[in-house]
């Protein structure tokens, strides 16, 4: 059982990349279930975004330990990096947006926002870019499961600027 | 004497019906019956609906297919029904409490949607068949078992609320002008839209009788001296309106009916298809 | 594989409710049921059906059931004060035996509560919320695939026994997504519309029950003259104040459903064989439960699991069946403690039964209910 909790703040996208970081695993014959949590409103606030992928049913929804917990935000990083194992977890932190890394060994900072923003032209596709980083990190699934999954989730005008961040993000670690 | 061809549309079995004597809620429910047959609207594909209370019985005397819902909800199952068979004519039987308090949000936003509906309120001031309690239509100082002062509360006037929220058609009438009434509920079947006539009715028992007026003929009489038609109200100066009050068509203005507007999802939905 | 989809649980009752029939949805939206409301937006006009928002709860419910008696299949969604709203009218739907499938995605409560979290505190609602005498029948997925289902079972149902169903998910099962293969539309059996056996020449009542205890009342526009109440009524269809009248009707009501309990009971039985002890569950939390269960059985615990699918009319008889033979059974629940009075009932003494109760927005970990399981095994039960 592998367990990756995204975390961010609400509008981020953190719930997109988890389902198409499932519906990736999905298409490799893995079993998934995807989870959120959030707070009543739809934009700001820590929310965060879980997948966890086996190849039994999974039966308990959430998840117990974390193998990977990406955050977006200071906010995220602080609240959802505790439940790591100090030996075999990994944070992955945006290098610009958690500016005090929390006192975790195994930490990786990635300038996920500001590659969306610089190299992909938008911010919006911030979650892409950090797909395609837990895509690398992980070793969970192909990239070119990532891919299809990607254009099948996203507007169908956006997809080159999309695959462009998942490439993006996936080579930047 | 003329023959009562409307007769055909009661059930004959139900009646007597439970109102007092002298209540005005029969003449409001003969019109309604005058109206569908002069629109000749096929009975099996006419559905009575009412909320709760005396107004809303009445649907329970008539031979058609009748829903006799909860206290104010009659819009809602109105639409419900209208929406899922839009070639369904649906006629809405209230009260002045079941239609302006408990079932004022579902009364505008009936007007809002302007669904094809024809909505009959039948205004007697008040909540009679719970003993005579104030509602919001009780004129103020009017007195009511919950207003033993004179009711403060002021008073809704149903028409305009129906224009404001969006109606196609807003006509007022009384229990006295049976034939100006029947026209009135005529012309609302004829609109393809959210149709509104308030067809005000004497209530000597719960409201009369509190209110120094128990004599049903002098409540009526209070009808024709103080009814004015449109036409005669607008020319009437501030001054002489007192205690006056206008009947007739207030608006009539066909915007998109509802179940037609939605006709237009379906085909957006399908992709032009149809 | 080629049909796996990765669905949420809120999308797959709506998914469950096309296939099932339902034509017609009005709601009003709430959290964390909106994306009922949203797929059936999205497809009902595709399938010639009708989606509409509504005013209000109480708007939503009676424009279902203004839709279900001009024929369609219907259902509406809503969550915590959004269900309390909607008792009025479902005690119409009880009394006035209009099909109607109301889903209530469970939040935490009461009033405004935790919008966005999880809970089973409606449970006894979903069984006495509104006022007066009449049976419910309550069904309680655990995951996204059941939730499929038992949205079919209960639009079938709903149309079967003339009543209103409640389809009592929480937010857990509503938001989860799972990767899930939904049967193709052949493999379904769906319970058509009942329709009137006698023409109205042949002295057709409209409230007369079948040999199954349901009336069948015409759907409006089809030529009946029928009139329809929330009032009691004799089988004409129009009230009756007649003390006989009102008796057999509640009791009539009541029995449509008794009779067919035995059908409509649908529970799992796991690791039951040799247990000695039992965790009764429902729901999400069946989920956790099972985890639990399973690591306790790796530590050679003989305890096993029921998970109820059907809530209401509630399982005396499996229940009855099992405390028997078990030493006790844990019932771990997320809210204040509801259905584990309804097992100790049923229990009858035969065995003890404890309540987990958590009420805090959090999900139970396997952990907190192997803990608890292993207390029953210490003999701390009472």
């Amino acid at each position: 059982m592998k367990q990756l909790r995204l975390s961010g703040s609400g509008g981020q996208g953190v719930i997109t990349a988890a389902i198409i970081f499932a519906e990736a695993a999905m298409s490799e014959g893995r079993q998934v279930v995807q989870s959120q949590s959030y707070g009543p409103e739809a934009r700001g606030g820590a929310s965060k975004a879980e997948v966890i992928i086996d190849d039994k049913p999974i039966y308990h929804p959430k998840i117990i330990k974390p193998d990977i917990v990406l955050s977006l935000t200071q906010k995220a990083a602080d609240k959802y990096y505790k439940d790591l194992d100090e030996k075999t977890g990994l944070l992955v932190v945006d290098e610009d947006l958690v500016p005090d890394i929390p006192d975790f060994p195994n930490v990786i900072k990635v300038p996920v926002t500001r590659i969306a923003s610089e190299q992909v032209g938008k911010m919006l596709f911030t979650n892409i870019v950090a797909l395609g980083v837990l895509v690398k990190l992980s070793k969970l699934i192909s990239f070119a499961s990532a891919e299809a999954s990607v254009k099948k989730r996203v507007p169908p005008h956006t997809i080159e600027q999309n695959i462009k961040a998942l490439k993006l993000g996936y080579d930047a670690v | 004497m003329k023959e009562r061809t409307y007769e055909k549309y009661f059930r004959q079995n139900r009646l007597p019906h439970i109102w007092c004597p002298g209540c005005g809620n029969g003449i409001a429910m003969k019109a309604i019956v005058l109206a569908v047959e002069k629109q000749k609207l096929p009975r099996d594909k006419t559905i009575i609906v009412s909320g709760i209370g005396c107004s809303s019985r009445a649907s329970g005397y008539m031979d058609f297919d009748t829903l006799h819902t909860a206290h104010g909800r009659a819009i809602p199952f109105a639409t419900g029904i209208k929406l899922a068979n839009p070639e369904l004519n649906v006629i809405v039987i209230t009260g002045d409490g079941d239609c302006t308090a408990i079932g004022g949000n579902h009364f505008i936003h009936g007007a809002r949607r302007n669904i094809d509906l024809t909505v009959v309120l039948f205004n007697n001031t008040i909540y009679g068949m719970t003993g005579g309690q104030a509602s919001p239509m009780t004129p103020l100082h009017k007195k009511a078992t919950t207003a033993p002062y004179g009711s403060v509360d002021r008073p809704f006037d149903a028409c305009k609320l129906a224009q404001a929220a969006g109606a196609s058609y807003v006509a007022r009438s009384t229990a006295f002008h049976v034939q100006h009434l029947t026209s009135m509920i005529a012309e609302g079947i004829a609109c393809k839209g959210f149709s509104f006539i308030e067809a005000l009715v004497q209530c000597p028992t719960a409201y009369g009788r509190k209110n120094k007026m128990p004599d049903p003929s002098e409540m009526m009489k209070w009808m024709r001296d103080n009814a004015v038609m449109k036409a005669a109200w607008d020319k009437l100066p501030e001054d002489k309106r007192t205690d006056k009050f206008p009947i007739g068509v207030f608006h009539e203005q066909q915007t998109v009916e509802y179940t037609k507007a939605y006709r237009e999802v379906i085909e957006l939905a399908q992709g032009g298809r149809k | 594989m080629n049909n796996m989809k990765l669905m949420q649980g809120n999308e797959a009752c709506a998914a469950g409710a096309i296939a099932a029939g339902v034509r017609f949805f009005g709601g009003y939206p709430i959290t964390p049921s909106t994306e009922i409301a949203e797929t059936m937006a999205k497809v009902l006009p595709s399938v010639d059906g009708c989606f509409v928002q509504m005013e209000d709860e109480i708007g939503g419910m009676g424009v279902v059931l203004g839709a279900s008696l001009a024929g369609k299949k219907v259902l509406t969604a809503t969550s915590g004060p959004g269900f309390s709203l909607k008792q009025e009218l479902i005690g119409y739907a009880a009394c006035a035996e209009i099909p109607v499938v109301i889903v209530n995605v469970q939040r935490v409560g009461p009033s405004t509560g935790q919008p966005t979290s999880p809970a089973q505190g409606d449970v006894m609602q979903a069984r006495w919320g509104t006022h007066g005498d009449h049976p419910m029948i309550a069904l309680s997925p655990w995951t996204v695939r059941e939730t499929f289902d038992a949205t079919v079972m209960a639009v079938n149902y709903a149309e079967r026994f003339r009543t209103p169903v409640i389809l009592l998910m929480d937010e857990i099962v509503g938001h989860l997504r799972e990767n899930i293969e939904l049967p193709k539309s052949d493999e379904l059996n769906i319970y058509p519309r009942r329709r009137p056996s006698k023409t109205r020449a042949q002295g057709y009542e409209p409230y007369a029950p079948e040999k199954d205890l349901v009336p069948n009342p015409a759907d409006f526009g089809t030529g009946y003259h029928i009139h329809v109440t929330g009032l009691v009524h004799d089988y004409t269809g129009f009230p009756s104040g007649s003390p006989a009248v009102t008796e057999e009707f509640i009791d009539r009501l009541h029995k449509k459903i008794a009779i067919a309990q035995d059908e409509i009971t649908h529970y799992d039985e796991f690791f039951m064989d040799d247990a000695e002890y039992a965790v009764l569950s429902y729901g999400g939390v069946a989920r956790t439960a099972y985890e639990a269960v399973r690591q306790a059985r790796e530590k050679g615990i003989k305890v096993g699991m029921i998970r109820l699918m059907t809530i209401w009319p509630f399982a005396d008889k499996v229940i009855r069946r099992n405390a028997e033979k078990l030493k006790g059974i844990l019932v771990p629940e997320l809210n204040y403690g509801q259905l584990k009075y309804e097992v100790e009932r049923a229990a009858a003494g035969k065995c003890p039964v404890k309540l987990l109760a958590k009420y805090n927005t959090e999900i139970f970990t396997p952990s907190e209910i192997l803990k608890a399981i292993e207390n029953l095994e210490g003999g701390r039960i009472l």
